[in-house]
């Protein structure tokens, strides 16, 4: 009874000090929080109000979600700091959050909220906590086993989609998320981050909000997509490092494929450049390779990124509906090679 | 709710104090139970399945290392994936010292049961199969062991796969033992791989039996020190269903064994009949390709001791017809493209395979010139003989 006295004046201390603060130690706890509003990353239970130290930020190019609308944030704890690393990961010290919410924008602008994605750095590595928002987006419960959520999306054009939204398990979120066999982060690459989000550079931001050091001047910049003054190469390549890259790496999940879709890996078969399919089977899709150049049509790459059928499509995970805009990028830099 | 009613947590007196034993049930939320069964197991756990059906909507994944899933038996505890909406795989394994028995896996999406970078992973007494027979739209591999170390798969059965039966990919010190393999485009297929051992396995009604093959521009190449020994590949005739671009879609109807572009070989008292192209084929890789770390030469094959019926009566590769006709009707039991170097390389002496039973060289000399240049000529059997050691998988390989 004395120490329950104790706590609630503690707490009630807290409350009338200083404002509430992310609950690190909930964060640091083995088992992940059975709601989302336990950890405290939100002041209200609805997550739309980030905490002291959750700070938003947005991607030049992003990952393509069956068209769904995202919100971003990275939570660094006081006295902590992440550290610019090169051009990719952000080296982001033990204790940090990403969060990711994914819904679709309602008419009054408001995320419509589907589910949040946790990224959990803790002692012993990253931790990937799924949690899916009840109907009225009051609150978030835990899913490990991940869910199929009816969702009403649109397509690319905007018409109103039926959604067998896929909550990823635990396992699958280190289907895209694993390097060698360890769970890390994919989006906050310093060279995706180094562009203008909502009126500021992220980098900018983060360091600015003391979140962030050691961004040097003119740090390399992944090119936005979308962003016709680029190179059709330079966009393609961002849209594949992004889209297919976090598996199709050399110490990705997508390894013994031999085709590597990062934006490091030098032009030639690696990329896909006259590469025949090794694991693919009916994925092939009749094709001989990877990408021929001048040829989309004859490339397998389209015809993967075309298909909504399991088995056949790419990603694997993350989708079920094609992403016509990113199509239509590869396909152009396809037949503008020689 | 429905979760606790269906697992019941049970200690195996056997087992370390800690491990248990989660039985599932088939019932009408299988996806959610068999996956968080799946993922909440602890290491030294056994994960029994009940018999009956279980219908999966997506695939199932285990990244938790020494667990067991053990079924009812391949006949009994079935995971049908009839309505998967996605995922590549039915079974996704992803952690060490895992052992997989008993149970079947019926029309995954895609591929059947995949272990990625996994060490000791031993796959036995399993059945996977696409239940409407060989069509080109069933998923490429039944069985499948990639980037991994001391692989067993044994006492298995795999039918109709797009590509190959049971395929060990990228992978060293492997056994694949005693398993059934029909109506698969490869029956059973050993790729970019060092010492493995393929034995007591039957082949038949696949379109070729038993391949070994190194292929470019991946993680793991130079596949050498396969023993290929003691298998029945008999009746391989299903054409071939692989859909073009895969390298299997280029094997011919009717193959026995096949070794493509791979180092020190032994096919050695195998039962080789029926099969209308050819007992035994050794070539080179024939596609073009860019990777200075590559060699498509088969070098060091050695072939003895098989027992030969009736094959190569009606070679189904391009020329085939005319080549048999020249050689008086069929070839003999092992075919040669008498690839002896590639690119400006000098000749490799150990090109030309040693075979105790007679054979052909297509004398195509240099990886890559068109069957059409073909300048065939009978080579004279030599004596050839076992020169490679046994796979010793280590003494702590999950067994059933």
């Amino acid at each position: 009874m004395l120490r329950a006295a104790a706590l609630l004046a503690a707490a009630l201390l807290v409350a009338s000090a200083a404002p509430p603060t992310v609950n690190d130690a909930v964060l640091a706890g083995a088992a992940a929080p059975a709601t989302l509003a336990e950890t405290g990353l939100f002041l209200d239970g609805g997550a739309t109000r980030p905490n002291a130290r959750v700070v938003p930020y947005g991607l030049a190019t992003p990952l393509f979600s069956d068209h769904a609308d995202k919100a971003r944030f990275l939570y660094v704890p006081e006295g902590k700091t992440a550290r610019y690393a090169g051009e990719g990961l952000l080296d982001i010290p033990v204790g940090s959050v990403l969060i990711k919410h994914f819904g679709f924008t309602r008419a009054d602008g408001n995320l419509d909220l589907i589910e949040t994605r946790l990224l959990v750095h803790q002692a012993d590595g990253w931790k990937a906590w799924p949690y899916v928002w009840n109907a009225d987006d009051s609150a978030a419960t835990l899913k490990r086993a991940g869910a199929r959520v009816a969702v009403t999306g649109h397509d690319g054009a905007g018409k109103p989609v039926a959604l067998d939204w896929q909550v990823p398990n635990v396992n699958q979120c280190k289907g895209c998320h694993a390097t060698g066999n360890t769970l890390v982060p994919i989006g906050p690459k310093a060279r995706n981050l180094n562009h203008d989000f909502e009126g500021e550079n992220n980098l900018t931001r983060l360091t600015r909000l003391g979140l962030l050091t050691g961004v040097p001047e003119n740090a390399p910049r992944l090119p936005d997509w979308k962003d016709a003054n680029e190179s059709l190469e330079r966009r393609a390549r961002a849209y594949l490092d992004v889209n297919c890259g976090h598996c199709h790496k050399p110490d990705g999940p997508a390894s013994n494929s031999g085709l590597f879709l990062t934006w490091e890996t030098p032009s030639g078969p690696h990329i896909g450049i006259g590469k025949g399919p090794v694991a693919a089977g009916r994925g092939s899709g009749g094709r001989m390779v990877s990408i021929d150049p001048g040829h989309p049509d004859r490339s397998i790459l389209t015809y993967r990124m075309e298909s909504t059928e399991p088995g056949v499509m790419m990603p694997e995970l993350g989708r079920t509906q094609p992403d016509e805009a990113g199509l239509a990028l590869v396909r152009d830099w396809i037949a503008a090679m020689r | 709710m429905m979760r606790k009613a269906l697992l019941a947590f049970l200690l195996v007196s056997a087992s370390p104090a800690w491990a248990r034993t989660i039985v599932v049930a088939p019932g009408d939320n299988d996806q959610e139970v068999l996956q968080t069964a799946l993922i909440e197991a602890q290491p030294g756990d056994v994960i029994e399945l009940g018999s009956g059906t279980f219908r999966l909507t997506n695939g199932l994944s285990l990244d938790v290392d020494n667990v067991t899933v053990r079924g009812a038996g391949p006949a009994a505890s079935v995971l049908s994936f009839k309505g998967q909406t996605g995922a590549g795989e039915g079974l996704l394994v992803t952690s060490d010292r895992v052992l997989l028995t008993g149970f079947a896996v019926e029309d995954t999406k895609g591929d059947g049961i995949k272990a990625k970078g996994v060490d000791r992973i031993t796959m036995d007494n399993l059945r996977v199969v696409w239940t409407r027979g060989p069509h080109k739209d069933n998923g490429a591999y039944g069985l499948y062991p990639v980037e991994a170390t001391n692989v067993l798969v044994q006492n298995s059965e795999v039918v109709a796969c797009s590509d190959a039966g049971v395929y060990v990919g990228q992978s060293e010190n492997i056994v694949v033992r005693n398993n059934r393999v029909s109506f698969n485009v490869a029956g059973i297929e050993i790729e970019n791989s060092k010492h493995a051992d393929v034995y007591g396995n039957l082949a038949h009604h696949n379109t070729g039996g038993i391949l070994v093959f190194d292929l470019p521009n991946l993680p793991k190449m130079g596949g050498h020190s396969t023993r290929i020994f003691s298998n029945t590949v008999v009746d391989n005739d299903t054409p071939n269903f692989a859909p073009p671009g895969n390298i299997v879609a280029e094997v011919p109807q009717g193959l026995g064994i096949m070794v493509m572009a791979n180092e020190n070989v032994e096919v050695s008292s195998n039962r080789i009949e029926g099969n209308r192209t050819a007992a035994v084929m050794v070539v080179s890789y024939v596609r073009p390709f860019e990777d200075a770390s590559y060699n498509p030469l088969a070098r060091n094959v050695r072939i003895f001791g098989n027992v030969l019926g009736r094959n190569g009566w009606d070679p189904k590769f391009p020329g085939g017809a005319e080549l048999a006709a020249a050689l008086g009707g069929g070839l003999p039991p092992v075919l040669w493209d008498g690839v002896t170097r590639f690119g400006d390389k000098p000749d490799d002496t150990t090109t030309t395979p040693a075979s105790d039973a007679p054979m052909v060289s297509l004398g195509l000399t240099v990886a890559g010139t068109p069957p059409s240049k073909a300048q065939p000529a009978p080579v004279a059997p030599v004596g050839a003989s076992a020169a490679l050691a046994a796979v010793v998988l280590p003494a702590d390989q999950p067994m059933p």
